[in-house]
Order: structure tokens, then sequence, then C-alpha cells
């Protein structure tokens, strides 16, 4: 009886092997020898580390260079005076209503004409540059402080933060009035400390009422280091720029328009002489980002390569020593009814799985240097979902790929040469 | 006939008197193997023989005689290059691959020369191990390993490993791996070769139990004391397979150390 349900149920019938019980054995083949998985799997820690650093990395850089890009750089447009073939004889290129051609540029917020004064020059007695707050006594020690002339466009493009005070406007500007913007720092050296009451400073004695002082500027941060004065009021008293100092422009845009107000603000200026000046426009957001992701990126992510390289030959040489030291178990299993591609299945898994804890580990590390480094940098970490996703699966892939070969000679030995060791 | 095809001996059970006789298990019919070389070797050469179930049957026979071939054969491990082995019915050398191994996994148990435990596994896994193939739930694989090292005696070795356990203790949970299926035929190759005698009796007991519950056995031995407990003596030499009339005598047993030289 029992032949013939031998006969009749064995036969066609074929070796099995569920999906949890071979997970379940690869996994007990890598504890084996957990030291030796461990030093397996480390260059596939490594690479995919490394591959999880560099992107994380380059995305959070980016990302900063984004957010000031948007905030100041895109909207920014700065016109030198080159003077062209024309230097020598003219100081300055800047038409007068400079302002006002520019200001009609579409997309210009803010544009204004400066120049470093020069109070020296203009009256040749050295000390008519000092600048104190008080004539005579102790204070009259004075400094040399940078004395800015702009039109009132300047300070606006600047975007000043007013501690106290106001900026000085095209009011001042027409009546050439003796008043002055001074930065915060510069108003405590000088021991200015409210405006309430009128205080003035004095520049090669000549008084300017103060009426702002700044503590804050979205570019120009010049300023804050400065007496700024109304150009009309600069030049009524010293002129307008002399040798060697040239004006410039300051132009504010609105977002995305600096491109276009740079190309035009030459020929606004000065239809006939365009090329006396020098307009610099924005720096490009994709140069920027092509900066960061340069050279030194390619090459670690040549090294991830590498190291995923030297993990997978790793990987794929102790998956081949374990096939050859545990010939008698392959020969063994096949011996209590595993098939060939049983075996197979099991190298393969435990070398996939070798990739996956690598791929993970390597990930989490890649991950903490990411986000240690936007820590001491002040940054936002930034990791792309799909990097975070990808990494683990590189490694799996790595694995995968190394066990092939293994696991294939495995599965391709003979069960009586197998147990015959 | 010609030669190289004819069975070089007829080698059948004993007849039981009247009565319908046990299901054959293991059918040789011109069975032989030649390794391809070179230069060729003739491991075994063509025989037929007849095990029925239920037999008890020792393999003796001088190293390289061809022992280990004959068992390999007789396992499914290995596939003859001439003959017909007919396994429990099913003709196995028409057989693919796929059905040779779900055959070799659920019909036979080994144990073998050198125990084959895997280690850093306990004996419980490594029992656990042999159902591993044919899809038994893990709880119960576990469940049935448990039972079959009590019947090899070694439930209180069940969380050893391999490298911590004596050498009876290893061939006693080789057993239970090659039970723990239950088997229609357990083959063993050299059973007692690296036993101190003491605990080569009592694996040898343990072959007398499973014997006597049913189980046909076919084992491979030097051993003249473990060839006189079975019923029946195969002998084999270079590649030559025989088997005296009076074969399982006292007599032939004792005979055989002088002829193993
Ligand atoms: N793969 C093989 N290739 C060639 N010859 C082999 C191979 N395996 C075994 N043999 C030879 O077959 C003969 C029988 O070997 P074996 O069955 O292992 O003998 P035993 O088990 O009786 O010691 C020996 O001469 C051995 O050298
Ligand atoms: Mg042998």
């Amino acid at each position: 009886m029992r032949g013939m349900r031998g006969r009749a149920g064995r036969g066609g019938r074929r070796s099995r092997l569920r999906a949890g019980d071979l997970v379940r054995e690869a996994l007990a083949g890598l504890l084996q020898r957990p030291g030796r998985s461990a030093l397996t799997a480390l260059g596939t820690v490594l690479g995919v580390g490394t591959f999880v650093a560099i992107l994380g990395l380059t995305a959070t850089a980016s990302s900063q260079i984004d957010a000031r890009f948007n905030a100041l750089s895109a909207t920014e447009v700065t016109v030198e005076d080159t003077g062209g073939d024309d230097a020598d004889h003219i100081t300055n290129s800047f038409p007068a209503d400079a302002p006002a051609r520019v200001g009609r540029l579409h997309g210009v917020e803010h544009a204004g004409v400066y120049w470093i004064a020069s109070p020296e020059a203009a009256s040749g007695s050295p000390g008519a540059g000092t600048v104190t707050s008080s004539p005579v006594g102790d204070l009259a020690a004075g400094e040399d402080v940078q004395v800015v002339a702009a039109t009132p466009g300047v300070l606006q493009a600047a975007g000043p933060g007013l501690a106290q005070g106001r900026i000085y406007d095209a009011y001042h500007q027409r009546n050439a009035a003796d008043v002055a913007v001074i930065g915060a720092g510069l108003a405590e050296r000088l021991g200015i400390l409210t405006l309430e009451t009128r205080p003035a400073v004095f520049i090669g004695g000549r008084p300017f009422t103060v009426i702002g002082i700044v503590d804050d500027v979205d570019r120009k941060e010049e300023l804050l280091l400065s007496v700024t004065v109304p150009s009309s009021t600069a030049m009524a008293h010293w002129g307008g720029p002399v040798r060697g100092e040239r004006a410039r422009m300051l132009i504010s845009t609105r977002l995305g328009a600096a491109t276009q107000v740079a190309r035009n603000a030459a020929t606004a200026l000065d239809p006939a002489h365009p090329e006396r000046f020098k307009v610099i426009p924005p720096p490009d957001p994709q140069m920027l980002r092509g900066g960061v992701s340069g050279d030194l990126d390619q090459l670690f992510l040549l090294l991830a390569g590498i190291c995923l390289v030297i993990g997978t030959v790793g990987i794929a040489n102790t998956t081949l020593v374990a096939v050859l030291e545990r010939t008698g178990e392959i020969g063994l299993r096949r011996a209590l009814g595993a098939r060939a591609r049983h075996i197979t299945a099991q190298f393969l898994t435990e070398s996939a799985a070798l990739g996956l804890l690598g791929g993970l580990v390597g990930t989490s590390i890649g991950t903490l240097v990411v986000v240690g480094v936007a820590v001491l940098r002040d940054w936002t970490a930034v990791i792309h979902p799909l990097t975070v996703v990808a990494a683990p699966v590189i490694g799996l892939a790595t694995g995968l790929l190394a066990g092939i070969h293994p696991a294939w000679k495995a599965s391709r030995i003979p069960p009586v040469e197998a147990l015959r060791r | 006939m010609t030669p190289n095809t004819a069975p070089s001996c007829a080698a059948d059970g004993p007849a039981e008197a009247g009565g319908s006789r046990p299901a054959t298990v293991v059918e040789f019919d011109g069975v032989g193997l030649t390794y391809p070389g070179p230069p060729p070797v003739a491991a075994l050469r063509p025989c037929s023989l007849t095990v029925r179930e239920g037999e008890y049957v020792a393999v003796v026979g001088p190293s390289g005689s061809g022992k280990s071939t004959f068992l390999n054969i007789v396992g499914l491990l290995d596939r003859p290059t001439e003959g017909t082995y007919v396994l429990d019915g099913a003709d196995t050398t028409a057989l693919p691959e796929a059905e040779l191994t779900a055959l070799r996994g659920s019909l036979i148990g080994f144990v073998f020369q050198a125990f084959h435990l895997i280690p850093h596994r306990t004996a419980l896994e490594n029992v656990a191990l042999a159902m591993l193939y044919s899809a038994v739930p893990a709880r119960e694989r576990v469940q049935r390993a448990r039972t079959a090292l009590e019947q090899v005696g070694l439930a209180h070795r069940a969380d050893s490993l391999p490298s911590r356990m004596s050498g009876g203790e290893r061939q006693r949970a080789a057993i239970a791996r090659a039970i723990v299926g239950r088997p229609r035929l357990l083959l063993c190759d050299e059973l007692t070769g690296n036993l101190d005698s003491a605990t080569a009796a009592s694996v040898l007991d343990l072959l007398d139990d499973l014997h006597a519950s049913g189980m046909t056995l076919v084992v491979i031995t030097h051993d003249p004391v473990v060839a006189a407990r079975a019923a029946r003596t195969i002998t084999i030499r270079d590649g030559v397979l025989s088997e005296a009339v009076t074969a399982g005598t006292p007599t032939e047993a004792r005979r055989l150390p002088e002829v193993l030289g």
C-alpha cells in the first residue's frame, strides 16, 4: 500500500522553498559569521554613504544658494562708469537724470547714482574729510570716514533697516540740503545716541543734520560704515567724482527682471554712448548651481562609484569563499531535497541582504553627515527623497550583482562532489 | 545478452514463505556507473538487485571498492550511466532532475560518513532543516525535530552546536535529521567508522529500533559487528556487487575482516 501511495502521490511532485524560509535561511547564513558579514558590507556602506552624503550636501548647498539668489542677487544690477574712450576728460558719464532714465525701464524698482565724495581733494586742505560729531572738544578728534554721495534711489535700492529717523528723499536732493544718513556703528563711535536732539556730523567742519541711522541693509553693506549725503549736496560742496573715483549706479529690480534691465540699462543711460558703462547683471542661477556640483563633487561621486565597485567585488569574493567553505552544506541541502535553483536563491538572497544592509547603514551615515554639516553651517539640510529611496536599492542591486556568479557556481556543484568533502 | 549489460549478480531478498511479499523499494536492473575519466573508472559494474520494504541490508567491501558509489546511486545523488533504477515504483532513470530531487528529499534519509551537520546551527535547527524543502511550516518543523531528537536520545542536546557535541552525539543528530522526514529508505555511509565500540553499539541499537519499526535500511560498513546485525549482507569488490546465498549469516560476516585485509 505504501508503495502505491508513493507511486501515485509522490510522482511529479517538486521540492518547494517558501519565501519566508529562504530569507530566514539567508539571514542565518549571514549571522553565522557576523564579523565577516560586517566587513563584507563595509564597501557598500562606504559607497552608498558617500553617494548619499554628496547628493545631500549638493542639494543642501544648492537650496542655500537658491534662497540667497532669489532674495538678492536676482534683483540687483550694478552699472559702472568706465567712461569708454573718453574716460580721461569726462569724469562722470552718468547724465543728471540717470535715475529717472533707468527708472523707466520695465521691472526697475529703485535706481540711484553714487560715488565716494572727496572733501579733501575739493578743499585742498588736510583734515577737510574728517568727520566729527562736534566742531570742538574731545569728540572733535574725529575719524576718517568714507563719505558717500548718493541720490535717494541708492538708499532705497539698498533696502535699509532704520534704527532711527528716515532716509533723505527727492526734496533734500532737489534742495541740496545739508543732511546725512549714517550707519549705526558709526553713530555709536561718534557718540550719537538719539536723533531727538537733532545732532549733526561735521565733515571738514561743515555741519550736516543727521536725519537717519541705518542699522541694516539688504545690499551695499559699506553704507553701514559711511556717512551718506545727497549727491546734489556733495556736488555743491565738493564737486563730482574726482579722477580715479568714478560714479556707479545701483539698481534694484523686481524678481526675474534683472537680466532684462541689465541688457537695456546702458542704452537707457546714454543712447549715444552705451559703451561708457559696464553693466554687471545678477549671476545666473544655473551657473551657480553648476559651480556647486563642480569638479569636487564629481570627484566624490567617482569615489562613491569606486567604493561601490569595491563593495561589489568584496561581496562577490566573500560569497564565493563562503560557497567554497560551505560546499558540504550545499551537498547536504541537495540531499535533503533542495533543487539547484534553491541553492542559487539562497546565496543570491544572502548577498542581496548583505548589500541591502550595507545600503541601509550607508544611507543612515550619509544622512547623518549631511545633517551634521548643515547644523555646523547653520543651513537647512535638504536630501531629495529619491536619494533616500534609491540608496538602499543601489546597495541591494550591488549585492545581487555580486551574488550572481557565486550563486551560479554554488548551484552547479554536483551533490555527490559536494558531499565528498 | 552482452557481458556489459548482463547483471554481474542477481541478488534478491530472502523470499518469505507464502503470503504476499512486502513492496519493492529499490529495484536495480543492470545498473552500473562508469566515471568518464580519463581513464574511465568502472566504479560500479552493471548489477541487478531488489531491496524490499523493511529490509536491513549491510554493504561491505574494501576501501575504494565502490560502496559509496552504490549508495549515491540508491540515494539518487548520482545517476547510473547504464541500467534502470526503479525506486518505490518510479523509474528514476526517466525522471527529470527536479522530480528526482523531490523524490530524494521525500523518500530517502541520508546519514553521511562526515555527518555534514551545519556548523553554527543547533542540533534542533540541523534536524529541522531536513523538512525545509518540502514546505513544512516552521513551527511543525521544530516540533517534529524535537520528537526526532527524543527518538535518538538527544533531546537534552537540542540547543547544542555540533562543535560542542561528541562523535556519538553528532552521529545521533545526523540520524535524527535523516529520519525526521519519515523516509521510506534510510541510507548510512560508514555508520560507526569513527565511534568507540560502546558508542557504536548504542547507535546500532538505535538502528535496530528503526528497523523494528518497519524502516528499510541500507548501511555501508567496514565493521563485521555492524554487518552481523543486518539480515542481509551485500559485498562489493572492485565495483562488482555480489551476495552470498547465505548472506547475513554470522559465518559470512566474520569472514569479512580477512577479506578486507
Ligand atoms: N568522481 C570520480 N571520478 C573518478 N573516479 C571516482 C570518482 N568518485 C569515485 N571514484 C572512484 O570510484 C571507485 C569507488 O569509489 P567509492 O565508491 O568512493 O569507494 P568506497 O566508498 O567503497 O571506498 C574508487 O576507485 C574511486 O577512486
Ligand atoms: Mg566510501
